[in-house]
């Protein structure tokens, strides 16, 4: 067995017996984790699935009051965000510490600029009176008994985007945090796991953004052109 | 000592490789955007989603780094994607079947 009497450093601490135990188990963490948040998220995907089915005509009728073009454009800047995360997972393997620290920051910019879009896409649907429980809510092109169903799609539309941009906040947070740390220069190509794990997180965040984009924006487009 | 067997931090992939992965998850994003516009009837949703699940696999295999992982790891992804098709299934067993015989008082 590996002797235990060596000193604490970050990459090993002394209830580990080797750098790679430590680094698979922080990894293996993050991912029961992540599929904690995957079940989470699941019920919420379960509840779509069944009203969807419930209302099919509503359903498609809601999504395409939504922009499209405007999802597609947000959903491009996430993909671009996990890119560039995962580029600072690779400075760090490298111990590249000022590729960390700029990839980190260009991570963050296009992940701020993610919410940035969505909060204007919020804002629209105020101004349009599509705001499940307003008063006055009232999507064109419905009867008045299905105005309704629509409110479902709504409140769907507003927790599932909703939940996933408070994931994309603490997801902000995160890569603050590392950032000041990167800029301390804690990280290197011996100990770079914080770097990874949080990556873990950012490119779940990214997966369920995947599944939200089709799922909500994307419904019989065919119907208006 | 155990030998290194699984050495997932000893493999860095190219910025080449991400790059690739990158320009194919926005021309699926594209594609999948497109698509939408064309009445394809119950097939909109399956492409829809087929072309999720793939873009959910070229992330999680390169940029979560899956293809590189012990197969504790994999394993345990594999288990908690099965979770989230039981919790699915099973919920959709029941709504879809209700129908199917009336329900007495209803």
């Amino acid at each position: 067995m590996a002797d235990h009497s060596h000193t604490e450093t970050l990459d090993l601490r002394v209830q580990f017996d080797t750098a790679e135990q430590q680094k698979d188990c922080s990894t293996l963490g993050m991912w029961i984790f992540l599929i904690t948040e995957v079940m989470f998220f699941g019920g919420m995907f379960a509840a779509y699935t069944i009203y969807r089915q419930f209302y099919p005509e509503v359903f498609a009728i809601a999504s395409t009051s939504l922009n499209a073009k405007i999802g597609a454009f947000n959903t491009c800047v996430l993909l671009l965000s996990s890119f560039t995360m995962v580029m600072a997972v690779r400075a760090g393997q490298l111990g590249k510490q000022k590729a960390i620290v700029g990839w980190l920051i260009l991570t963050l910019i296009f992940g701020g600029a993610f919410l940035g879009v969505k909060g204007i896409e919020w804002h629209e649907k105020f101004v349009e009176h599509h705001i499940p429980g307003q008063a006055e809510f009232h999507l064109e092109g419905l009867p008045q008994s299905e105005q309704g169903h629509a409110q479902i799609f709504f409140s769907l539309y507003f927790s599932m985007t909703g939940l996933h941009a408070l994931h994309m906040v603490v997801g902000a947070g995160m890569l603050i945090w590392l950032l000041l740390e990167a800029r301390k220069g804690t990280f290197s190509a011996k100990y770079y796991t914080p770097i990874d794990v949080g990556g873990l997180y950012w490119h779940f965040v990214d997966i369920i953004w995947i599944f939200l984009f089709p799922l909500l924006y994307l419904i019989d487009r065919h119907l208006k052109v | 000592m155990q030998d290194e067997i699984d050495s997932p931090q000893h493999h860095v992939d190219s910025a080449g490789t991400y790059v690739a992965v990158l320009v194919t998850l926005l021309f699926l994003t594209i594609l999948t955007t497109a698509v939408a516009y064309v009445d394809l009837g119950y097939f909109s949703t399956v492409i829809a989603l087929g072309i999720a699940c793939t873009k959910m696999l070229l992330v999680a295999l390169f940029f979560m780094h899956i293809r590189h992982s012990t197969k504790l790891t994999k394993l345990v992804v594999v288990g908690g994607l099965l979770w989230l098709a039981i919790l699915l299934l099973l919920t959709l067993t029941d709504f879809a079947t209700r129908t199917w015989i009336g329900v007495p008082g209803r």
